[in-house]
């Protein structure tokens, strides 16, 4: 519908940073490059404007400091949103957010809540080498205690956001550099959709079919869902009808609708960013062999990153990237 | 400033409570673990950090705290616990892992939180720093009072955590006191060999706040110094780096050896150990009669034998509940 109001994926989260800013005094943000800059990835545009430097927080380069003290600061009544500005960075503050921010709700048996959304940005495809190009989509959903979202596009993007602030456990919200609509980074348009300008929650734990299908069910998330997406227009001429589950949350991960597909596509592909072993697209294709009542025509496949760091020559990298043609490849091999 | 007589009291009674605490885990954590020394065994399994000797730190600083007043605590926090006000019945408990523990037993003794008393607590070294500049940015930004006490050792001291957080208090100007507890050993390395300075309140220069360094675990010296960065921090003045200057009587954990130790160092600390010290001075100074002393200690003793016994008579949680509360 052309009148629909179409956002990026950046906007869309800045959006509804702010509607909840307007409502809930205690939501604050704070980050590298948050306030003046309005995000690297232009994902707090406007913020600082509206509600000032006091609730929108340039930090120091000092993640152990400034996510120990979200921590803190969740402990004690306030909803703070905190920025990894490349979730690369994790290895400088993994203590905060894992030892700290994912356990203080257990060890303290529920006494303390850790309201908190750490927002990080994910991905590469532009060259910019393995420090700040990574997915790390399996570390964080293997360790318990926080929750993990990654929206593929803007509607998802401010729905999940919205539902991250409201949660009272902490979430990690991972938002891909190619889908967020910011020119210099490139981007994908399919990221770009309708959002409406009331507040809306998408729920998290909950995956969504994105494209109905009855041969393959392709499983991905954020930028692989786009791989998905064109892989099974392509696969159209083939006469294979391809089924994309975007399971749009990590942690709790939905597999009932991953399920659902499977059992009625029989075949299974997942496309994963991150690096192939130990990670997401494995525990997708066991969710399914556990299911126990599902019988795959064919072995299940997975389009995952190679168990390399990321090159940073363009030919390399492409070489090692998920891609549609590699997931309608491997759909032919299969259907 | 001085303490009250009233403050007097509650630091010397506070300080028995916590020895007592300690003296009666001791014994019971090693239950089960003899002849042969298994950390598994026992009604008190795992590591056990115990903080007889530093009492003075403990009282010193929390004798100026109030209920909604944060602090947040080390691997090593029995005292700064039972000074905060943590409840010692369900401390006892979680330390037993029971059911009734603060945090039904999924947390022990490195992880006590009691939310009553905005007190937390971290097993890893100096990454209480961050959640106590939260804590104060979070008092700060509501304009509710109330500040923030980091309590480390002087290990932590060369974390980058430590740094960090100092680093973003100072410039956010927060309502927080780091309180460095120097018992002058991290595990077995010496303070020394460490640190590339002697006395760590010097690095406060570093974040352009104040720094004090207190010698002798005095009791009536920190009260005196904590008191002044605390009020500070209440009247909006910002953070302040303090180093204490304590002992630890114990090992590093129970089951340490201590070989690192020089020849005569803990016969030499016992000398000095600050309960009887500050017993001595309370009778000389005739604030304090020996039987009001004795009245004192005996309350005090009753109170942790109470705890004891209601954390050895409390119920082991569901297995299964380990399930439960990852999430809120």
């Amino acid at each position: 519908m052309e009148n629909e109001r179409k956002l990026t994926i950046a906007r869309a989260m800045a959006e509804a940073m702010a509607q909840e800013m307007r409502i809930d005094p205690t939501v604050f943000v704070m980050g590298e490059d948050i306030a003046e800059l309005g995000g690297v990835f232009g994902n707090t545009r406007g913020l600082l404007t509206e509600f000032g430097k006091d609730r929108v927080r340039d930090t120091p380069i000092s993640e152990t400091g400034f996510i120990g003290a979200a921590v803190g600061a969740a402990q004690d009544g306030m909803r703070p949103l905190v920025e990894l500005m490349f979730v690369d960075f994790f290895g400088v503050c993994f203590d905060a957010i894992y030892n700290l921010m994912a356990k203080n709700t257990y060890f303290s048996g529920g006494n303390f809540n850790v309201p908190m959304v750490l927002m990080t940005s994910t991905g590469g495809g532009y060259s910019d080498a393995g420090q700040h190009s990574q997915c790390l989509y399996g570390s964080f959903a293997h360790l318990p205690g926080m929750k993990v979202v990654s929206p593929s596009n803007a509607y998802d993007a401010k729905g999940l956001m919205t539902a991250a602030i409201r949660d009272n456990s902490p979430v990690i919200y991972m938002y891909h550099k190619g889908l967020q609509g910011m020119g210099w980074l490139g981007t994908e348009a399919g990221a770009n959709v309708h959002v409406p300008e009331d507040a809306y929650e998408v729920e998290i734990g909950k995956a969504a079919v994105v494209r109905q299908g009855t041969d393959v069910t392709i499983v991905s998330i954020a930028m692989g869902v786009h791989h998905a997406l064109k892989a099974a227009k392509a696969l159209e001429a083939d006469g294979i009808s391809a089924e994309v589950v975007d399971l749009r949350s990590l942690v709790p991960l939905d597999r009932e609708t991953v399920r659902a597909s499977v059992r009625k596509t029989g075949r299974l592909i997942v496309v994963d960013e991150d690096y192939h072993s130990y990670g997401v697209s494995g525990e997708i294709i066991a969710t399914v062999c556990e299911a126990g009542d599902i019988t795959l025509k064919s072995p299940p496949r997975r389009i995952a990153y190679p168990d390399v760091p990321i090159p940073f020559a363009r030919v390399m990298e492409q070489y090692c990237l998920p891609n549609a043609d590699k997931v309608a490849a491997a759909a032919r091999e299969l259907c | 400033m001085q303490p009250s007589r009233e403050t007097l009291g509650w630091m010397y009674q506070t300080m028995v409570t916590s020895r007592r605490f300690e003296v009666i885990i001791n014994k019971i954590y090693m239950e089960g673990k003899s002849p042969v020394f298994n950390m598994a065994n026992g009604p008190i399994p795992g590591e056990m950090h115990l903080s007889d000797g530093q009492e003075p730190v403990a009282v010193g600083v929390c004798a100026h705290l109030k209920a909604e007043d944060i602090v947040t605590a080390t691997h090593r926090p029995h005292h700064q616990a039972i000074a905060k006000g943590v409840d010692l019945n369900r401390m006892a408990a979680e330390i037993f892992g029971k059911a009734t523990g603060l945090s039904g037993g999924r947390g022990g003794h490195m992880h006590l939180f009691d939310a009553a008393v905005n007190f937390a607590c971290s097993g890893i070294i100096a990454q209480g720093m961050g959640p106590a500049a939260g804590g104060a940015l979070s008092r700060k930004m509501q304009g509710k009072p109330g500040v923030a006490v980091a309590f480390i050792g002087e290990g932590a001291a060369n974390q980058g955590a430590f740094h960090e957080t100092m680093n973003l208090a100072a410039v956010w100007k927060l309502p927080m006191i780091c309180v460095i507890e120097d018992n002058a050993w991290g595990i077995s390395v010496a303070k020394g060999a460490s640190t590339s300075v002697e006395k760590n309140h010097v690095r406060a220069a570093a974040y352009g706040i104040p720094g004090h360094y207190i010698a002798g675990n005095d009791p009536w010296k920190i009260y005196e110094v904590a008191g002044e960065a605390i009020a500070r921090a209440r009247a909006g003045d910002g953070p302040t780096l303090i180093e204490v200057e304590t002992f630890r009587l114990a090992g590093h954990f129970m089951g340490d050896a201590e070989g690192y130790r020089p020849e005569g160092e803990k016969a030499a600390l016992f000398a000095r150990d600050p309960i009887p010290a500050m017993r001595k001075r309370l009778e000389a100074e005739g604030s304090f009669t020996a039987g009001e002393l004795d009245a004192l200690e005996a309350e005090a003793g009753a109170k942790v034998d109470a705890a004891i016994r209601f954390a050895r008579e409390s119920a082991d949680p569901k297995p299964e509940d380990a399930l439960t509360a990852v999430f809120a």
